[in-house]
C-alpha cells in the first residue's frame, strides 16, 4: 500500500517525467491554453529559436484579453489589439492548434471556456500564460500560470520544470448566511490570512461547505487562490464534478469515461495525508464582503467600517493602508456601505459564469440602475452568453438599464481599451483591486455578482441583504 | 540567457508589501509596446504624475537611487499576474537583483528565465539591509553599493556585513552558466516520449480530444 497522499501529491506524482532531486521535477503538461495576448508572440519566438510545437493536439487557443466586448464587435473594434488577434489566427493555424475564434462557439475567457467544454478534467495538469489558471483546480485539475519563457518551453517540449510547493489545506465548514456566495468565502479567507499567506504553497480547499458547492462556485474559489499568494488551488473531484463533466463535448466518452471515472475517484486526499499548514474557517460567521483598498486582503464585511491606519502596529503596514485609502478616496472609520459609485462590472474568469449572471439578475430584476451609474454585464464565454439569453437574463439586465456585452476579459484587467475612467469608483466581480488595474486611477471594490448588482441599482455600495429578491 | 555571477551595484529601498505586477507594468502597454522599450513604463503609476511628469517624491526617482540595480523590496513582491514583462521592465530599468522576504510564485520563476536574481531572506534581515541602503536621497553620489555573489551565495553590505542566502541548486547553476532551459529539456526527448507512451495506456482519454 502506498503512503497517504494528498490530491495534489497524487496528480503531481502522475505527471513526473524526471525527478531531478531537491523537489525539482520535469512535469508533463496535459492541457496548454493560449490566448490573444501571448499566442502570436510565443509561437513566433518558438520558431525564431528553431523549435516546433511538440503537441499541438494538447494545446488550444481563444481570444479573450485584448478583444473588444462591444456588441457587434469585429476585428478592428479595438485596433490596438487587431495585430495580436490576426497573429493568433495565423500562428495557431500554421501550428495546427485548435482555435475558438471571436464570436464562434467555444470562445470565451480561457478559464471559463476550458472547463465548460470539458477540455479541463480532474487530474489534468493545465497551464496557461495567465495567473488565474488556478481556476481549473475547481474541477480537481492541477492548474497554474506561466510566464512567457515557460509558455515557449511548454510549446517546445510539452513539459515544464517545477519545484514541488508546500501544501496548505483550508477547510470551510458551516452553512452560508443569507447573501453569502463563494466569492465572499474566498475574499474573507484572503482578508483573514493575508495576500501572501499562500506564497510557495499549493492550496486544497475542503470541508463540508466546499463539498456542497456546485462546480461553478468551486471555480470561483480556486480562481482567487493566486490572490492568496498561491499559484495552485484545488478541490477534490466528486459526484458534482462528474455530473458537470458528463455533458461536456470534450469529456471522455463510453469505455474511456468509465476508465477516467475510476481514476478520478482515486484522486481525493487520503484521510491520513498531512499538510504543511491547515486553516479552518467557520462560514456561519462570514457576511457579504467588499474590498476597501488596493489588495484583495483589504476586505471587510459590507456592514463594517473602513479601517483606520492608526490602528496598525507595523509602520510599513500603516503607510500602505494610508496610501491605499488615499488612492481609493476613502476616509477611515466610515461605514463602507453608502459609498457612492460610478460603475459596476459583472463578469471575468472569477464571476462570469451562468450562476453568477443568475445571481446578479435576481437582484436586478424589476429594478433600475441608479442615475449616473454605468453597469456592464460581460458573459465569460459564448456558451454562457447563449445560455443566459435562452433564459432571458439579457432582457432582465437590459430592462434594468445594464449593458449586455460580448464575452471577454474586458474591464477586469483593461487590456482591451475598456477602462474605468480616472478617479471613478467601480464595484467589480473581478479578482484584483490593484492600483490602475481597471485603468489608470480607477478605484475598484471587489464583491460578488449579487453585491455588484445591488450597488448598481442603489448607486452606492450596498448590503445585498437589504434588497429582497 | 544572460549569466548572473557576481554583481555590485547601488541598492534602492522599497519596503512596501504586495507590490503587484500591474504596478510594475500595465497590461495595456504590453498590447502595443515591444520588449526592449518597457523600461520607461516600469512603476508607471508611481513614477509619474497624472500629467506625465516625473514624481520627484517616488523613491526610485530620487537622485541617490536613479542608478540602482538592486531592489530591497517588501513581502510578496511581484504578486498577481503572470506577465513576464514585469521582469523585463525591471531589467530594462536597470535592475539585476531583488531582495525580499517573499515573492509572487510566478514572478519568482520568471526572474530566473531572464538572468535576474530574486533572493529570499527573513524579513528582519531584509529590514537591516534596507536600513543600510538608506542615505541622503537628494545626493546623486550617496547611493550605497552592495555586492551580490551568486557563486558564494553571499551578499556583502556597505558596512561589510556578509549575509548568506540560498538558491535552488538547479536554478543557481542555470544562472551562473546562462543555460537555455529548452535545450536542456529537448535533450530529454526520449524520456518525454517514453512518459507519453506509458501515459497513453494509463490515461488514453487525455490524448483523445
Amino acid at each position: 500500500m502506498s503512503a497517504p497522499a494528498t490530491l495534489f501529491d497524487k496528480i503531481w506524482d502522475q505527471h513526473v517525467i524526471a525527478d531531478l532531486g531537491d523537489g525539482l521535477a520535469l512535469l508533463h503538461v496535459d492541457r496548454h491554453l493560449l490566448h490573444d495576448l501571448n499566442a502570436m508572440k510565443c509561437l513566433q519566438e518558438l520558431r525564431a529559436q528553431g523549435h516546433r510545437v511538440r503537441n499541438p493536439e494538447l494545446t488550444a487557443a481563444t481570444p479573450d484579453h485584448g478583444i473588444s466586448t462591444l456588441p457587434g464587435r469585429n476585428d478592428e473594434t479595438n485596433p490596438a489589439a487587431t495585430p495580436l488577434l490576426r497573429g493568433l489566427r495565423a500562428e495557431t493555424a500554421a501550428a495546427g492548434i485548435r482555435l475558438y475564434d471571436v464570436n464562434a462557439d467555444g470562445q470565451g475567457i480561457v478559464h471559463v471556456m476550458a472547463p465548460e467544454l470539458g477540455l479541463t478534467q480532474p487530474g489534468c495538469l493545465v497551464v496557461c500564460g495567465d495567473s488565474h489558471t488556478c481556476t481549473h483546480g475547481g474541477l480537481g485539475a492541477l492548474g497554474f500560470g506561466l510566464g512567457r519563457s515557460e509558455v515557449v518551453h511548454v510549446l517546445a517540449t510539452q513539459a515544464l520544470y517545477q519545484k514541488k510547493p508546500r501544501q496548505l489545506r483550508v477547510r470551510f465548514d458551516g452553512a452560508l448566511g443569507r447573501g453569502v456566495t463563494p466569492k465572499d468565502l474566498i475574499l474573507h479567507l484572503i482578508g483573514a490570512i493575508g495576500a501572501a499567506a499562500g506564497t510557495g504553497h499549493a492550496v486544497e480547499f475542503a470541508g463540508s461547505t466546499i463539498a456542497a458547492l456546485p462546480v461553478e462556485g468551486r471555480l470561483t474559489i480556486c480562481n482567487l487562490s493566486v490572490e492568496l499568494g498561491a499559484k495552485i488551488g484545488m478541490i477534490a473531484p466528486d459526484d458534482s464534478t462528474f455530473e458537470y463533466l458528463a455533458q461536456r463535448p470534450l469529456a471522455p466518452k463510453d469505455a474511456e469515461w468509465d476508465m477516467a471515472l475510476a481514476y478520478w475517484r482515486s484522486l481525493p486526499t487520503d484521510d491520513a495525508a498531512t499538510f504543511d499548514r491547515e486553516v479552518n474557517i467557520d462560514t456561519t460567521a462570514v457576511a457579504p464582503q467588499v474590498t476597501w483598498g488596493t489588495s484583495p486582503q483589504d476586505v471587510l464585511p459590507v456592514d463594517g467600517r473602513i479601517p483606520d491606519p492608526a490602528s496598525a502596529s507595523d509602520p510599513d503596514r500603516r503607510k500602505a493602508m494610508a496610501a491605499a485609502l488615499d488612492y481609493m478616496g476613502l476616509k477611515p472609520s466610515q461605514p463602507i456601505a453608502g459609498t457612492p459609485i460610478d460603475w459596476v462590472f459583472i463578469g471575468s474568469c472569477t464571476n462570469g459564469r451562468l450562476s453568477d449572471l443568475r445571481a446578479a439578475a435576481a437582484v436586478a430584476r424589476g429594478r433600475k440602475v441608479a442615475p449616473g451609474v454605468r453597469a456592464w454585464v460581460v458573459p465569460g464565454s459564448q456558451r454562457v452568453k447563449h445560455a443566459a439569453q435562452a433564459e432571458g437574463l439579457d432582457r432582465v439586465f437590459l430592462d434594468a438599464g445594464f449593458e449586455w456585452r460580448e464575452p471577454g476579459c474586458s474591464m477586469c484587467l483593461a487590456a482591451n481599451a475598456e477602462t474605468i475612467p480616472r478617479g471613478q469608483r467601480s464595484v467589480s466581480t473581478t479578482n484584483r483591486n490593484f492600483e490602475g488595474r481597471q485603468g489608470p486611477g480607477a478605484r475598484t471594490h471587489l464583491a460578488s455578482p449579487a453585491m455588484a448588482a445591488a450597488a448598481a441599482v442603489r448607486g452606492c455600495i450596498t448590503d445585498v441583504r437589504e434588497l429582497p429578491v | 540567457m544572460q549569466k548572473f555571477t557576481v554583481h555590485a551595484g547601488i541598492a534602492a529601498p522599497l519596503p512596501r508589501a504586495n507590490v503587484n505586477t500591474d504596478v510594475l507594468i500595465r497590461i495595456e502597454r504590453l498590447v502595443y509596446i515591444p520588449r526592449g522599450q518597457l523600461g520607461p513604463y516600469c512603476f508607471e503609476a508611481w513614477r509619474y504624475r497624472a500629467d506625465g511628469s516625473e514624481d520627484p517624491d517616488f523613491v526610485l526617482n530620487r537622485p541617490a537611487y536613479r542608478a540602482a540595480t538592486i531592489l530591497l523590496a517588501g513581502t510578496n513582491f511581484g504578486c498577481g499576474s503572470s506577465r513576464e514583462a514585469a521582469v523585463w521592465s525591471l531589467a530594462e530599468m536597470g535592475y539585476r537583483c531583488m531582495i525580499a522576504p517573499s515573492f509572487g510564485d510566478i514572478f519568482f520563476n520568471n526572474c530566473f528565465q531572464n538572468g535576474m536574481l530574486p533572493i529570499v531572506l527573513p524579513a528582519a534581515t531584509v529590514a537591516e539591509l534596507t536600513k543600510e541602503a538608506e542615505c541622503n536621497a537628494d545626493d546623486a553620489a550617496a547611493g550605497k553599493t552592495f555586492t551580490v555573489d551568486l557563486e558564494q551565495q553571499v551578499i556583502v553590505a556597505p558596512s561589510g556585513a556578509r549575509v548568506a542566502f540560498k538558491v535552488d541548486a538547479a536554478k543557481r547553476r542555470a544562472l551562473l552558466e546562462g543555460l537555455e532551459e529548452i535545450q536542456m529539456t529537448l535533450a530529454r526527448e526520449a524520456e518525454i516520449a517514453g512518459f507519453q507512451a506509458d501515459d497513453r495506456r494509463r490515461r488514453p482519454w487525455i490524448y483523445r480530444y
